[in-house]
């Protein structure tokens, strides 16, 4: 009897080990898959962009035909060169404005949002929600429009502005915040704070973890985002990295070795960012699913 | 001083503090969303904007083009939503599994595509999509046997490499989502579940799906509204709003050639407002599908 038990037991754990094989194997596989497109691009930067025009892009791994001169030309100085490295540097100014921005705002809107009881309240979060259930590409003609007629256009405060106070950021704030205990702030009131005070120097230290979830949520958002900002921009010297990339897909293809070398690496910072935080990634994301 | 003072209590404070949202949200939401209505009433022309009523929208009712990018729209959204939201799903219940090692090395691999930016992995995924046999997914297609194909110029293949795009982008993100709502569900309720002897399929079926609601209507909100407002992608494809046969026209693509390229605002409005009826319109049902406007029952 004993013995019996014993055995079903090997052979479940052993067939357990069957199944881990398998499962792990699968994921083995779609992250293969999933990250196979970028190996083809990272390869396909160290071949002549022409080669990219004539035969498409597809991995091929003969090293003998490999040279490092499409990043030699990237990092040379010249017009190109120059060109990629002001898209760099636009780049990072726009995600560091609309980052400091969209968090400051965030938190002070969620902070009033969580922190009191008044009438408007309810009413107020109810707006917060209903700016979600409009996408953002139906605005983009009357945005433009209004962008035109402030005189916003081809600024950077016009590529910021219109998100700045994001639902999705104010929202993430508000869950995290309703977790506090509020007892602070009738204990910074009874030591003389004003309410200004405590929101900036005693609750916004201990709400620093969102904080860090969503810099890096927002980072991303800044950094890759192009639709509007490809609207808002007109001239060549503001353009931000996606914006320029995409100006040198054309069917002529005679900037493809700055396009693909380019694109590989403009995605360092992110990727760097990324495995630096991976866990805030990951918590800024799902923030909202769980709830619904 | 009385003024400061006003300011500094507790009365007004909060209101202070949501200034920046009522500004925002009167500045670039309420204010564009009349403002894109009452264009879509009108005729803007260089010089004078005219009145017309609901001629934008009749025009828009025998639009051919408009009917193509609806429909591309609208068959990319299903297509999505049939991939996106069940294998993700059944992924992440895997992963959530005790068999799976390395857990944290696949999903940071599986994130990656929501790292890049829409307009490198779009031209990679050209690239790859490219007419020559030499492109990837042709070499992949003879090696299957399939032959090669002219991807971005026809319409089935066109929709194809759409679907494989956003399959890449966002199977790892929704498997987060799910993987994240799994760990609101109690255990307690599995180990019961196997102490009456439940399989692993009727705890999935029993006990994760209806238990993990919440998370897939969450998914498949944002995943019917991400379908229907598509753009980006398909730009990147066709490197430009441009597609043969408008294969590759969507409705937002349709509403910045119309409203960006050719300068027609009213028009555009039009389209921008369509898809926005079509958008509360198919969520509200979904919402009513799934319940989530009934009271709790407890």
């Amino acid at each position: 009897m004993a013995k019996t038990d014993s055995s079903s037991k090997m052979g479940m754990s052993a067939k357990n080990k069957i199944l881990s094989v398998f499962a792990t194997g699968w994921f083995a596989i779609l992250s293969f898959i999933i990250i196979f497109p970028l190996i083809a691009g990272l390869i396909a930067s160290f071949r002549p962009g022409t080669e990219l025009i004539r035969r498409g892009l597809s991995v091929d791994f003969d090293f003998s035909t490999m040279t490092l001169n499409n990043y030699i030309y990237l990092f040379s100085g010249n017009a190109d060169s120059q060109k990629y490295f002001m898209w760099f540097k636009n780049s990072l100014i726009l995600t560091f404005v609309s980052v400091v921005g969209t968090l400051i705002l965030c938190y002070i809107v969620a902070y009033g949002l969580t922190m009191y009881e008044y009438p408007l309240k309810n009413f107020l979060f109810f707006l917060v929600i209903a700016t979600m259930m409009v996408p953002f590409e139906i605005l983009i003609l009357p945005l433009y429009k209004e962008m035109i007629t402030l005189k916003l256009i081809d600024t950077t405060a016009g590529v910021v502005l219109p998100g700045i106070c994001g639902a999705s950021t104010i929202f993430f704030f508000r869950q995290y915040m309703t977790g506090l205990p509020k007892e602070l702030l009738d204990a910074g009131r009874i030591d003389g704070a004003t309410e200004y005070g405590i929101c900036f120097k005693i609750m916004l230290p201990i709400t620093k973890p969102a904080f860090a979830a969503m810099s890096i949520l927002c980072a991303m958002n800044a950094w890759n985002n192009v639709l509007w900002p490809m609207l808002v921009y007109r001239s060549a010297d503001k353009f931000t990295l996606p914006i320029g990339l995409n100006t040198l897909l054309t069917p002529y293809g005679n900037n493809y070795d700055v396009l693909i070398a380019g694109s590989m690496f403009g995605i360092i910072p992110v990727f760097i960012v990324f495995l630096c935080f991976q866990r805030y990634f990951i918590e800024g994301m799902t923030a909202g699913a769980v709830k619904g | 001083m009385k003024i400061k003072n006003f300011l500094y209590s507790q009365k007004a404070a909060p209101y202070v503090f949501v200034l920046p949202f009522i500004l925002s949200f009167c500045f670039f939401w309420i204010y564009p969303l009349f403002s894109t209505i009452t264009m879509s009433f009108q005729d803007i022309g260089p010089a004078i904007t005219e009145w017309v009523g609901i001629k934008n929208y009749q025009k828009l009712l025998k639009d051919p083009t408009f009917l193509t990018a609806i429909l591309n729209s609208a068959e990319y959204m299903l297509l999505t939503l049939v991939l996106l939201i069940p294998f993700p799903m059944l992924f992440a219940v895997l992963m959530d599994s005790r068999l799976v090692k390395a857990k944290g090395f696949w999903k940071a691999c599986l994130y990656v595509p929501a790292l890049t930016s829409v307009v490198i992995s779009g031209t990679l995924f050209r690239l790859m999509f490219s007419e020559y046999k030499t492109g990837q997914m042709n070499v992949i297609t003879a090696a299957l046997g399939l032959g090669t194909f002219k991807w971005l110029k026809a319409k089935a293949t066109g929709l194809a490499a759409l679907v494989i795009v956003c399959c890449w982008r966002w199977t790892g993100v929704n498997m987060l989502y799910f993987i994240s709502g799994l760990k609101s569900i109690d255990t307690a309720l599995y180990e019961s579940a196997e102490i009456d002897g439940a399989s692993s399929w009727q705890k999935f079926k029993y006990i994760t799906i209806p238990l993990i609601k919440p998370t897939t209507i969450y998914v498949l909100t944002i995943s019917i509204y991400a379908g229907l407002a598509m753009f980006m992608e398909s730009y990147m494809l066709w490197a430009g709003p441009d597609s043969p046969n408008n294969i590759g026209l969507t409705i937002v693509g349709y509403l910045y050639k119309r409203g960006i390229t050719k300068n027609d605002l009213g028009y555009g409005s039009a389209i921008g407002i369509v898809l926005l009826v079509v958008a509360l319109f198919i969520n509200i049902i979904q919402l009513i599908f799934n319940g989530t406007f009934k009271k709790e029952e407890r």
